[in-house]
């Protein structure tokens, strides 16, 4: 059982690294423009760099 | 900010960035396809108006939008906030059940104990942040001693984590971190639902709003915010515009427009001293007013005003979800109540019994209640935006549901507002000939409906010289060394005949009219007939003249009508149709409307309505076509429908589980199973509404 000393911490943390991840996508606008982004990536324009605001 | 309503794929994205930036002064422009929005960033010289105009050079409509009235949707911390929320109870809900599994499945003694610790750890700080939206609901409702939806699930979820923390301590078996943590999560989910369905509704509704971005002109040329006018202020207002004051005319003649206003569909002579009101739209010639009241105090904010009284009214009304959670809560805590009483004194166990107790009221939370509206509302205005409504107002799906009487407004609601001549056959080609040069030279409503209607027989137009417009009367022009005139029939002294008409004299000749209807709006007959299919009465209200409200009730095939109703009366027919116990539904587009709007059970406004009317209506026809007005009916019932059948859904649910729970059969694992199951069903049974 005393591999639950590892797992324990490490589903904690990938939950953790998961929820920092959408915490920081949603500060930055990341779902501002669904249907926008779907479309974008279609054009060569961005290709060198994403179309900064 | 502008607004693209045509935009819609990644050519149309680049296409319009590259043309905005092209343009000098323009440092970056942004298209939001989602809201189908442009936002530009550009120095002080560049015009909205100049960048309409290039965007239309490469073919796609554009309007500039008020970026004042638009606040709200920029900044939706509101949503966010909600929606980490929903994400933090989510990640604890997870990492919670997964240890909850290894205790279902058989983890015992210390290793249960720790795994129940780690739970609480996890649980408890997700819980405190994540439901306070319930918290703060369910507070606000006791202050003031009553009981909301929020009440029994802040009572649950509250219960659920102190019981757990309590059993944990004493190593007990049974712990409801994951029930407490599913029914935040679940909860959640339907308010965020909620809130993203009526925030939708809000900024289509301002951005109809930011379309008219209220601006005057100066007589010194400079164009100014209407809220910065003062009266005294002396503004131009041109053809074709709207006024956009309360004001007197000081200068100029033209005929005013007042539909809007009054319903009438006759232009109205308009000359010096002749009061005019924001509204109203300028046909001639231009105009120069002085200002008597802008913006506030204008009348037209003034009948938003009593509008405001009136809907107060309908705020009163009760939606289905707050009558079930009227009766619903306290049976709850009554039950919970029984069921601990019930057992404290079979067993005389405290802990036993409050275990059992808070096993029933977690069981009996409203989880299905609580997405039981919120998924049907969402999945119902997703089908009727796609079909051009816009549903602003919560209970409007459950109150059209309900109407079994619908008043139409006729000027600008049946009909398009805009005239059409009718049978020309009776004239002579060399007349039409004329007419059709006479009326080309005016930009007047009805000369272009009679330029049309000619240009469409194929007359081309006669050789006519000197043509002139004189403002506020017609046009004039010679036409073979004889005088010709085409205008309003007190400018050529002949008698006008009823109805709406232009007149023409050729020399000394008679004078001959040319009559015209108003075009009824597209989809108007087919409505008709669809909502009469429905068993639904039609009533036509209007402030037109008798013989134009009856050549209108005859075309779309309606036979209850009345003509010359004042605002007033409007409102006070529908008042005395609902003291008979009729629900109704009125469509409107006018002033004269707002108030009607605001007092009928449920009102329906088209998008080229006026704000105030706008404003006050539930639902707002976002296209051309009247025919969305009968899917909306259709629509409404089978929401209403829908939202029963889940209420029944989850009291079967609650009659099947209750016992159990009674009975202190319930564990942590049925409880999060049988929650799971009745959110999904209620939740599969609103998806049924998106297709068909």
């Amino acid at each position: 059982m005393n591999v639950l000393v590892y797992l324990i911490p490490a589903s904690l943390l990938l939950g953790g690294l998961g929820l920092a991840a959408f915490y920081w996508a949603l500060k930055h606008g990341q779902f501002d423009d669904p249907d926008g982004d779907s479309q974008r990536f279609l054009s060569r324009d961005y290709d060198d760099k994403p179309k900064e605001d | 900010m502008l607004s693209l309503p045509t935009a819609h794929c990644a050519a149309c994205i680049s296409a319009v960035e590259h043309g905005l930036e092209a343009v000098p002064g323009v440092r970056s422009a942004r298209v939001n396809l989602t809201l189908k929005r442009a936002s530009v960033d550009a120095d002080a010289g560049v015009t909205a108006e100049q960048l309409i105009e290039v965007l239309k050079g490469i073919g796609y409509e554009a309007h500039e939008l008020d970026a004042s009235s638009l606040s709200m949707t920029e900044t939706d911390r509101q949503g966010r906030a909600l929606l980490m929320r929903l994400a933090v109870a989510g990640f604890a809900m997870m990492n919670v059940m997964l240890l909850s599994v290894a205790v279902w499945s058989g983890a015992s003694d210390a290793t249960r104990d720790l795994f129940h610790w780690i739970s609480g750890i996890i649980a408890l700080p997700a819980i405190v942040y994540s439901a306070q939206p319930f918290f703060a609901k369910a507070w606000s409702a006791l202050r003031v001693r009553r009981l909301n939806m929020d009440v029994p699930i802040s009572l649950a979820i509250i219960l659920a984590a102190g019981l757990s923390i309590y059993e944990t301590s004493q190593s007990g078996e049974n712990a409801y971190f994951d029930a407490a943590l599913s029914l935040t999560f679940f909860l959640l989910g339907g308010r965020y639902l909620d809130y993203r369905t009526r925030r939708v509704a809000r900024s289509a509704a301002e951005e109809l709003a930011a379309l008219e971005v209220p601006r005057a002109q100066l007589v010194s040329g400079e164009t100014v915010p209407v809220s910065e006018l003062a009266a005294g202020d002396l503004v131009r207002v041109l053809p074709g515009s709207r006024v956009p004051v309360d004001g007197v005319i000081v200068e100029g003649h033209s005929e005013l427009d007042r539909s809007l206003l009054t319903g009438e569909s006759l232009p109205v002579a308009a000359g010096p001293e002749t009061v005019v009101s924001a509204g109203e739209v300028n046909l001639t010639g231009p105009l120069t007013v002085r200002v008597t009241a802008a913006g506030k105090d204008s009348s037209l904010h003034r009948m938003a005003d009593l509008v405001a009284v009136a809907e107060t009214s309908r705020n009163r009304y009760t939606s289905l979800a707050d009558k079930a959670a009227s009766i619903y809560a306290p049976v709850v805590h009554l039950l919970a109540l029984f069921a601990f009483i019930g057992w404290y004194m079979a067993t005389g166990d405290a802990r036993l019994s409050i275990n059992i107790a808070v096993a029933t009221l977690i069981i009996t939370c409203p989880c299905a209640l609580g997405l039981a509206v919120p998924a049907v509302a969402t999945a119902a205005s997703g089908r009727l935006f796609r079909a051009g409504l816009l549903v602003k107002n919560g209970t409007a799906l459950e109150r059209l549901a309900e109407v079994d009487t619908v008043v139409f407004d006729k000027t600008g609601t049946l009909t398009m507002g805009e005239p059409e001549a009718d049978d020309l056959s009776r004239h002579g080609r060399e007349e039409l000939a004329v007419a059709r040069a006479l009326a080309e030279a005016s930009a007047h409503p009805l000369s272009r409906a009679l330029a049309a209607a000619i240009a469409a027989m194929g007359t081309a137009p006669a050789d006519v010289e000197d043509i002139r417009e004189v403002p506020g009367h017609g046009v004039e022009g010679r036409y073979r060394g004889r005088q010709v005139r085409l205008g309003r029939a007190e400018w050529l002294g002949v008698r006008a005949v009823t109805g709406t008409a232009t007149y023409m004299q050729l020399g000394e000749g008679p004078a001959m009219a040319f009559t015209f209807t108003d075009s009824l709006r597209e989809g108007a007959k087919e409505a008709v007939e669809e909502l009469r299919k429905m068993g639904l009465d039609m009533i036509l209200l209007s402030g037109d003249s008798p013989e134009a409200v009856a050549a209108v009730a005859r075309k779309v095939g309606i036979e209850a009508w009345e003509a010359q109703v004042l605002p007033a009366d409007k409102a006070a027919r529908i008042a005395v149709l609902a003291r008979s116990g009729r629900k109704v539904l009125m469509v409107g587009d006018g002033l004269n409307d707002t108030a009607a709007l605001a007092s009928a059970h449920a009102s329906i406004s088209p998008a080229s309505a006026l704000e105030a009317a706008r404003v006050v209506s539930d639902i707002v026809l976002l296209g051309r076509s009247l025919t969305p007005i009968a899917e909306a009916v259709q629509v409404a019932r089978a929401a209403t429908r829908r939202i029963k059948e889940n209420f029944a859904i989850a009291a079967l649910y609650n009659a099947v589980s209750i016992p159990v729970a009674l009975a202190g059969f319930a564990t942590p694992l049925a409880a999060a199973l049988a929650m799971s199951f009745s959110s999904i069903c209620v939740s599969l049974n609103a998806m049924r509404l998106i297709r068909r």
